[in-house]
């Protein structure tokens, strides 16, 4: 087994807000191996990109904080860094994909002037090297005639080769860890499995470790080697890819999975939707914050805060009721109601 | 791009026309017979009507109105009695005093009203940002022509500080001519200080909560890169046009700065040619601000568009 | 489908119904536009200063101790603080206070006056501008930059230098000067609102152009004229004040904060207190409806949420 990236252990980020603590990630603990592909799955809100932006070091300075638990990169405990220390590991060791490539750039400003902008934070070498190397990684992510687009505004380009733009940056820094927040949620479906299979390339050459966060548990079944599932702040599922999909636990992923469009299955079965909301995160805390759409829920999950267990080698569950002692089966209390 | 400019030109030429239009039938419509001003009430009634006859008053409006615009378009302002010269080498003699003390209040404001805004901005919400906002506050809501007042109380009157009266020379030095500058050209910056201060920081709030700033920190750029390079750049459109703004209202402060400093400039000369109702200066000095503030604006406008590589030249902007 | 009786949001059971529906509340009262600006603090400063000088003018008769042109020669420039006249007396041993009082009355009626006017005619010509579009567009439009292009105060000088001093003609000067500013606002507010989709949809079922200017379009302009004119009074109550100060405007003996400028400027180095106090009030109340104007702006914009 290939040796741990970064270890995430039970993270609390909250946002102090006039109405109340929003308790955004409240309990995320996971690791994620060299070389490998982690999942982050949940609906909105669930705290996936807060989780991002927590080992980033990004949250909004006056309204987020990191109250609790560790982000140990390697031996770095990225929580005690310093404001200087962290900008060395940000766009260096780290790299970040965010969601809307369009907005990703900076408006005003061409891109060759971005990229070497970048790389000249990060090295010390003249600037005609570091528009040489910004070129070259533009060529490798397979941008057509990447001296031209180096004069190009961000406004002129696609949102797929805005995307590669970026993965180009990521690749100039040869980072350890590319954090994916929904890379392809803005971009058409054929430009998606273009920027996938470039991503799953770079890995390849360069041995980086990706943190992949998405809505899409497809992209997750392609692309990962183990997942995590969050909902309301906390972990809740975290697995191997392979084990999650053959032998899920926590009842909130079998919804998540039957709420999956399936192509080999018969199309005339309606979609399962999870009934409900998410609660409001200013009240969890108390309670597993799934039980008032859980199907299958107790009054111990009414008072009580579900932990963590690892029921198989490298199978973690946050569930009363998936024990030692007990299981549940699937689809089990709702047939019966 | 040269088209763009070329297009805004030929905009232009409607406003300026309008320009013309009002200034000639606001200073046709002034209470009073330009004729008995100029020669005073013992003059003769022939005397004034021979006058009259000489300065085309006795021809029909829209006669007047073809033959003013023929006038400007030549260059040809008329002629002051009150100075007793040609409107326009009067204007012309004055206007460098104007824009000495425009300029340079302007200047001085845009550093440090943008400097303000944007160190408000990055310390949103607390001590920093109260203070600044405050005093950017007071600043737009002050009624500079009373500034000034208090300015001479406090630094002539009282102290005997610094000169209060008109405009220093080279041939003393320097610092006369500093000396001088320091109480009109601060009472003129005070507006556009608080304005460029509000503007900057509101601008930079929106730009700093962005994507593409988030991204920036995200790569790891120093944040006094992020700050002052990308921040402000993104800021810069509103206030590129709060300046443009500024550049006409500081010439308006101007009108009320000098008068009160007796400043020799433009302002001086439209005050007094308000008092005395000199006709052709009113008109000539009204019209050349006006102008002045038409190609101002078409300035800005070029500015904008070359700081912002989004917007759309085939629409001309906007 | 089990679940499917379970459709109350978050924890209505364990944390009882009323804390979700108090919450509900809570957040239903704190978007209410009126609740939202009494939250403001800086509106509510604003609004406090400008109510305050409003009460001022109204019962000036019943706070003023003299009449505000009682000339008492023998009392000339008494200092701030004298016995019997609070804020002193000026040249002609008129008292300050009661000047002060007076002068605010003429002072608010001439700016709120000017905006109003202002206001009118701007919506007026913005929303036929606007609406309509075309050549009455660029008519209407050329016209307002032509007078855009004059600096508002000179605009405004000229105007006043044509019709005469007096009350009823600062406020018609300094309103006409803000004409093109507010058919500008208009303008760019009715293109912004006539690209929504319900004004289409009003097309489509045959609502008249009129109808659909003054009861959807209007109505949706309305937030953004109402910010913008609040901080025009306060630009009209400086306006005035330098036009009466060069003696363009409220003429002397009528009391003006402008015109007690004027006689502070005259009496500037016997008496500074005159123009010291006069400016001072000018100031505060500007102030107000800056902030005011500040606060209204803020809450209007979902952007500014806290």
């Amino acid at each position: 087994m290939s040796e741990v990236l970064l270890k995430v252990e039970n993270l609390k980020t909250y946002f102090y807000q006039a109405s109340g603590v929003s308790k955004a990630v409240d309990g995320v603990s996971f690791s994620l191996n060299e070389g490998e592909t982690m999942g982050i799955v949940g609906e909105s809100g669930s705290g996936k990109s807060v989780t991002s932006s927590s080992i980033m070091r990004l949250l909004p300075a006056r309204t987020g904080r990191i109250v609790d638990g560790t982000i140990l990169f390697q031996d770095t405990d990225i929580r005690a860094l310093n404001k200087k220390e962290i900008l060395s590991f940000r766009g260096n060791d780290f790299a970040m994909i965010f969601q809307n490539p369009m907005t990703s750039l900076d408006p005003v400003f061409k891109v060759g002037r971005q990229m070497t902008e970048m790389i000249l934070a990060h090295r010390k070498i003249s600037k005609k090297e570091a528009w040489d190397i910004a070129v070259d990684a533009l060529r490798q992510v397979g941008i057509p005639e990447p001296e031209k687009r180096m004069n190009a505004y961000p406004h002129e380009l696609s949102g797929g080769m805005c995307q590669r733009v970026i993965i180009a940056m990521a690749v100039c820094s040869n980072p350890r860890l590319i954090i994916a927040d929904e890379p392809t949620t803005a971009l058409d479906v054929t430009v998606q499995a273009q920027v996938l299979e470039l991503l799953r390339e770079l890995q390849r050459k360069n041995g980086t470790s990706i943190l992949l966060i998405t809505h899409n548990l497809g992209v997750v079944w392609e692309m990962c080697d183990t997942v995590m599932v969050m909902y309301a702040g906390k972990t809740v599922e975290y697995a191997a890819c392979r084990d999650l999909y053959a032998n899920p636990l926590h009842p909130y992923t079998w919804g998540l999975l039957d709420s999956m469009p399936k192509l080999s299955s018969d199309s005339k079965k309606e979609l399962a939707a999870i009934p409900g909301v998410p609660p409001d995160l200013r009240l969890t805390g108390t309670c597993c914050n799934f039980y008032n759409r859980c199907p299958y829920c107790t009054e111990q999950c009414k008072t009580s805060v579900p932990p963590l267990r690892e029921l198989e080698p490298g199978h973690f569950v946050a569930c009363h009721r998936q024990s030692d002692a007990e299981r549940l089966e699937r689809g089990g209390a709702s047939d019966g109601k | 791009m040269l088209k763009i400019i070329i297009r805004r030109c030929i905009q232009m030429v409607p406003t300026l026309l309008v320009v013309v239009t009002l200034t000639f039938f606001l200073t046709r419509m002034l209470p009073g017979d330009p004729a008995l001003a100029i020669l005073g009430p013992e003059a003769e009634a022939d005397e004034i009507e021979l006058l009259r006859q000489e300065m085309g008053l006795d021809r029909s409006l829209p006669e007047q109105y073809v033959s003013y615009i023929a006038d400007v378009c030549k260059g040809d302002f008329g002629t002051s009695y009150s100075y007793h010269q040609p409107v326009l080498s009067l204007i012309i003699s004055r206007i460098p005093n104007t824009l000495l003390l425009t300029l340079t209040a302007l200047i001085f404001s845009l550093i440090l009203g943008v400097g303000a805004g944007v160190l408000a901005a990055t310390r949103q919400n607390t001590v920093i940002d109260y203070l600044i906002s405050v005093i950017a506050l007071l600043g737009v809501s002050m009624p500079v022509f009373w500034l000034g007042l208090m300015l001479i109380l406090q630094f002539s009157v009282e102290m005997n500080l610094l000169p209060v009266m008109g405009m220093g020379s080279m041939e003393k030095g320097l610092w006369d001519v500093i000396s001088h500058m320091i109480l009109p050209g601060f009472v003129l910056a005070v507006i556009p200080m608080g304005t460029f201060a509000r503007t900057t920081r509101s601008s930079m709030i929106d730009v700093l909560g962005s994507d593409s700033i988030r991204c920036l920190r995200a790569r790891g750029i120093r944040e006094s890169r992020v700050i002052w390079i990308h921040g402000l750049k993104n800021a810069l459109p509103p206030i590129v046009t709060v300046f443009g703004l500024q550049l006409a209202g500081t010439f308006a402060g101007a009108i009320v700065t000098e008068g009160i400093f007796s400043w020799p400039g433009m302002g001086t000369v439209i005050n007094t040619a308000i008092n005395n109702r000199d006709y052709s200066l009113i008109q000539g000095a009204v019209l050349f601000i006006a102008i002045s503030f038409v190609f101002c604006n078409m300035l800005v406008d070029v500015c904008y568009m070359l700081l912002n590589p989004k917007v759309d030249f085939e629409n001309g902007g906007h | 489908m089990g679940m499917g009786k379970n459709k109350n949001t978050a924890f209505s059971d364990a944390l009882g119904k009323d804390a979700n529906i108090e919450m509900l509340k809570r957040e239903r009262r704190a978007n209410n536009a009126w609740n939202k600006l009494r939250r403001n603090k800086i509106a509510m400063i604003g609004l406090f200063v400008i109510l305050l000088m409003a009460l001022m003018a109204v019962f000036a008769p019943v706070l003023a101790p003299y009449l505000p042109n009682e000339i008492n020669p023998g009392q000339a420039y008494l200092p701030f603080g004298s016995p019997g006249h609070l804020f002193g007396t000026d040249d002609l041993g008129r008292d300050l206070l009661s000047r002060i009082i007076y002068g605010g009355r003429i002072s608010l009626i001439v700016a709120v006056g000017a905006t109003f006017v202002g206001a009118a005619l701007g919506i007026l010509l913005g929303l036929t501008a606007g609406y309509f579009g075309g050549w009455i567009d660029s008519l209407i439009m050329r016209i307002m930059d032509g007078m855009f292009s004059f600096p508002f105060i000179l605009l405004a000088m000229i105007l006043i230098t044509v019709i005469g001093n007096g009350v009823l003609n600062v406020t018609f000067a300094i309103g006409i000067a803000n004409v093109p500013s507010f058919a500008r606002v208009v303008r760019g507010q009715v293109h912004i609102v006539k690209r929504e989709e319900y004004c289409n949809a009003g097309k489509v079922i045959g609502v008249s152009n009129v109808r659909q200017l003054f009861l959807h379009i209007l109505p949706n302009t309305m937030s953004q004229i109402i910010v913008y004119a609040t901080l025009r009074v306060a630009d009209a109550i400086i306006s005035e004040a330098f036009l009466s100060f060069l003696g363009l405007g409220i003429a002397l003996p009528t009391a003006s904060w402008g015109s007690i400028l004027k006689t502070g400027r005259e009496c500037l180095t016997t008496a500074p207190h005159v123009a010291t106090i006069g400016g001072i009030f000018i100031l505060i109340t500007v102030l107000g409806f800056n902030l005011l104007g500040d606060g209204i702006r803020d809450i209007m914009d979902p952007k500014m949420k806290q």
